[in-house]
């Protein structure tokens, strides 16, 4: 039982640090040029 | 610093180079082999095609940026990178759009028409990371917009978009007032949402599948109420955060005593969830928070994804009309001239127009005899002269001399203002279309809630359960029936044929476009700019010779009929020491004489004054030779137009011009019905009558002169080149010179459709199927999680399936 809790504080911990990272690349307009970063990947600077 | 080899050929590479040519529709005797080396057009013969290239060119090589030549892919369709000099959007002032920050950095964002691919990128960021004091320049290949931060003076925004501009891309100052940047806060509050749930469905159900299990293997009742009561911690906040904007439209349609399809789903999220906790609460068997979580996680992709698509149409359509503003000059009181911008010009200003520009505010002439091209506002084909007095729109080209022009506030008695009142008359008659989703939730929320309750009827006082199963059973009727696929099957169509339909050069403004263009059966055309160039051309007839001498004279002027001339003789050498006499024409000395080009007096030509435009050319020793221009058709207008008469559509042609043009254009198209000389509110008139007679009609047109049937049409269309409040008014707007995408967009119309009704059928048949379960009794958590994925996926599965079936792309 209390391995149980352990294991759902962790993939909630988890799940949360994704959820957050990915509200702070959408913060940081990461997703506002799809195309652009298809492209740039090529780019070789 | 280089690019990376691309997959594709590069555009120099033989294979390209009829594609290309082929493009400008010229006349193959004219053309020569050599590719331009910077926007590979067929050149006279040089390595380049026009001095614009050469230097653009220059610029590159200078930099040591070349290896953009080799890994560019050329946009083969509509747009080259030949830098224009006579282009009006070149002589807009940017600067007074640049933001300063407190540190004194400026930004400006400037919309960038002509990119490929992401070599043009490169470049427009290589060149201008290269000029002194610019910070950053980054292209977004997606919105087509390029942001420059630059310290120093604020008014070097001005040779920085001139920079860009000379590389062969338009450049116009972005305008963020005309996008309503609102609409795109939407797309992030949306996204965000979309996001809480999806963190909140894949964690539910991971809890969820612990406890369908366990159910199976004798898991302890204390665990599985710790399994619900985390569950509920997760998704009871998420269905609060994520189920807003469905409860918002829903609230905010029943407050106006509509319905539509966010109610029964906000119903059905918020039963379930309600129910859920109550059952947590009293430590039952059976919770669906991962139903109701994953249900929102389900729509909410579909709303952003729709979202998005139609942003993107919508914000392109708008970027269109941006990169065609142009200044207009003005002359103060001093009798200095300014250039301002067209939208600050008020009444009593005074607006100079040079020959060949467009005027730039509607207006009353000062001063000036002048022959003005007002095909985009009347129809009229033919350049009409122009006195003082006279009314002139914004929009007008001024063909003849230099005028004046004092601005006036649009006057009750003037052909804007009409066309302004029969809009508004016929977007007030039209009403609302309604939506086919909103249709079917109309009948859709009231029966399964009516199927809800006499569930719970019939099981507590017919049957006799205790109430607890009765009402548990209710809700799961509501939970099997809350319109996921159903939600999903209008938008996942619509949204795979608008994005397919915007590759293809097809803007699809309105939401309703799609349904209103699938039930169309009549086409009705408009004629000036519409099935023909919106420019003059040349008239056929005239000796090659004579039009390769006569372009070499005229391809530094910016006069139209000039721009004509060159554009029918194909790639020519510039000739040097050439003198341009405004409103007379242009003078070249040569050893055996002179040469004129220009109307028939300048030339010393005694002729009868023809009824179409002319010029006339002298050269020493053979007699004087004469070039008419006349309205030409788009290269595809007799394809499309065979096209949808083959396919059963009714055709018409209503213009404002003279019957015996209309006539012509009528019998080389093949359309039987046609009416000439229509004013804007005859031509509104007829729509109605065609909508009176039970027709659906598309109306294709671009003059100010059709804004009003193409508000009154059921839905409408205009190309590129159309007039302002022609495009702001259609549903639709076709990029590129052909209206070839016209028969695509009503065979991807009618394709959607099809595909709608299948989506509807699945999720009918999805209900039927599984309601009569629910009713029973017999529907557990796990048997509800696989039927609302299942159907879901099924709807998204055929939306695929059935927009992309027949043809694929052709591009």
């Amino acid at each position: 039982m209390n391995s149980l809790i352990w294991l759902i504080l962790m993939s909630l911990a988890l799940g949360l640090g994704a959820l957050a990272l990915f509200l702070w690349s959408l913060h940081t307009g990461q997703y506002e040029d799809l195309d652009g970063a298809a492209q740039r990947i090529l780019f070789d600077e | 610093m280089a690019i990376k080899p691309c997959a594709s050929p590069s555009a120099s590479s033989p294979h390209d180079a009829p594609a290309v040519s082929a493009s400008l529709a010229r006349p193959a005797s004219l053309q020569s082999t050599v590719l331009c080396a910077h926007c590979g057009l067929p050149t006279a013969g040089g390595r380049f095609c026009c001095a614009g290239c050469d230097a653009a060119h220059g610029l590159i090589q200078t930099l040591g940026l070349g290896t953009y030549y080799t890994r560019r892919i050329l946009a083969r369709d509509h747009s080259t990178l030949r830098p224009d000099p006579f282009n009006d959007a070149a002589h807009i002032s940017v600067a007074r759009h640049v933001q300063t920050a407190p540190d004194g950095t400026h930004s400006i964002v400037l919309a960038v028409e002509g990119l490929s691919c992401g070599a043009c990128v490169w470049l427009i960021e290589q060149v201008l990371a290269a000029e002194a004091g610019v910070k950053t320049a980054r292209v977004n290949l997606t919105t087509r917009r390029l942001t420059i931060t630059f310290t120093g003076d604020a008014t070097r925004a001005d040779q920085l978009a001139a920079r860009v501009a000379s590389l062969g891309y338009r450049v116009a100052p972005f305008d963020a007032a005309r996008l309503a940047l609102a609409d795109d806060a939407h797309g992030r509050a949306l996204t965000r949402a979309l996001a809480v749930a999806g963190f909140a469905a894949a964690n539910v159900m991971l809890l969820s599948l612990g406890t369908w299990f366990g159910l199976t293997q004798h898991m302890g009742p204390a665990t599985r109420d710790l399994l619900h009561w985390v569950s509920a911690l997760i998704a009871l906040p998420a269905v609060a955060y994520s189920g807003q904007p469905f409860f918002r439209s829903a609230f905010a349609a029943l407050r106006h005593g509509r319905s539509n399809m966010d109610v029964p789903i906000s119903i059905g999220v918020i039963i379930v969830s309600c129910m859920s906790l109550a059952e947590t609460i009293a430590g039952g068997v059976h919770t669906y928070f991962d139903s109701a979580v994953t249900l929102l996680f389900f729509l909410l992709i579909g709303r952003v994804l729709d979202h998005r698509a139609r942003g993107a149409a919508r914000a392109t359509a708008a970027q269109l009309l941006m990169l065609r503003a142009s200044d207009v000059r003005v002359q103060a009181a001093d009798g200095t001239v300014h250039r301002v911008a067209s939208e600050t010009i008020v009444p009593g200003d005074i607006v100079l127009v040079a020959m060949g520009e467009r005027i730039g505010a509607d207006g009353i002439i000062l001063t000036g005899d002048t022959t003005l091209d007002s095909s985009v506002i009347s129809g009229e084909s033919l350049p009409q002269p122009a006195a003082p007095g006279a009314q002139v729109f914004a929009g007008m080209l001024n063909l003849g001399a230099a005028i004046t022009v004092r601005a006036n506030a649009t006057a009750a008695d003037t052909l804007l203002a009409e066309c302004q009142r029969l809009i508004d008359a016929a977007q007030t008659a039209r009403g609302r279309f309604v939506a086919l989703a909103d249709r079917i939730a109309r009948a859709y929320a009231p029966a399964v809630h009516l199927t809800a309750l006499t569930t719970f009827m019939v099981w507590y006082f017919v049957a006799g359960r205790d109430f607890a199963w009765c009402l548990r059973t209710a809700v799961s009727v509501l939970i099997i029936t809350c319109p996921c696929a159903l939600a999903l099957a209008v938008p996942a169509v619509q949204v795979i044929a608008t994005s397919r339909l915007m590759r293809l050069g097809v803007l699809l403004k309105s939401p309703t476009a799609l349904e209103r263009l699938a039930q169309v059966d009549t086409v009705v055309f408009d004629k000036t700019g519409t099935l023909t160039e919106p420019t003059l051309h040349l008239a056929p007839g005239a000796d090659a010779a004579s039009v390769k001498l006569a372009a070499s004279l005229a391809s530094t002027s910016r006069h139209p009929l000039c721009r004509a001339l060159c554009e029918a003789a194909g790639p020519v050498a510039a000739r040097a020491g050439v003198t341009e006499l405004p409103a007379q024409g242009i003078l070249a000395f040569t050893q055996g004489g002179e040469l004129r080009l220009g109307r028939a007096a300048f030339c010393a030509v005694i002729a009868e004054p023809a009824d179409s435009p002319e010029l006339w050319l002298t050269t020493p020793h053979t007699p004087p030779v004469r070039f008419t221009f006349a309205e030409a058709l788009r290269r595809d207008s007799a394809k499309t137009v065979a096209t949808l008469g083959a396919r059963g559509f009714g055709l018409a042609l209503i213009s404002g011009d003279h019957a015996a043009s209309v006539q012509r254009i009528a019998a080389t198209l093949g359309i039987t019905t046609w009416r000439a000389r229509m004013t804007p509110p005859e031509k509104a008139a007829y729509l109605g009558e065609l909508a009176t007679a039970g027709h659906h009609a598309l109306m294709v047109g671009d003059g100010l002169n059709d804004a009003p049937s193409l508000a009154a049409a059921y839905v409408s269309c205009a190309p590129a080149s159309a007039a302002d409040i022609s495009q702001t008014v259609a549903d639709v707007v076709i990029q590129g010179a052909t209206l070839a995408p016209l028969a695509l967009l009503l065979a991807t119309a009618r394709r959607a459709r099809r595909a709608i009704a299948q989506n509807l059928v699945i999720s009918l048949l999805y209900n039927l199927i599984m309601v009569p379960l629910a009713i029973s009794g017999a529907v557990t958590p796990w048997i509800a999680a696989i039927a609302m994925s299942g159907s879901s996926l099924l709807v998204m599965g055929n939306a695929f399936r059935g927009t992309y079936r027949a043809g694929g792309d052709r591009r």
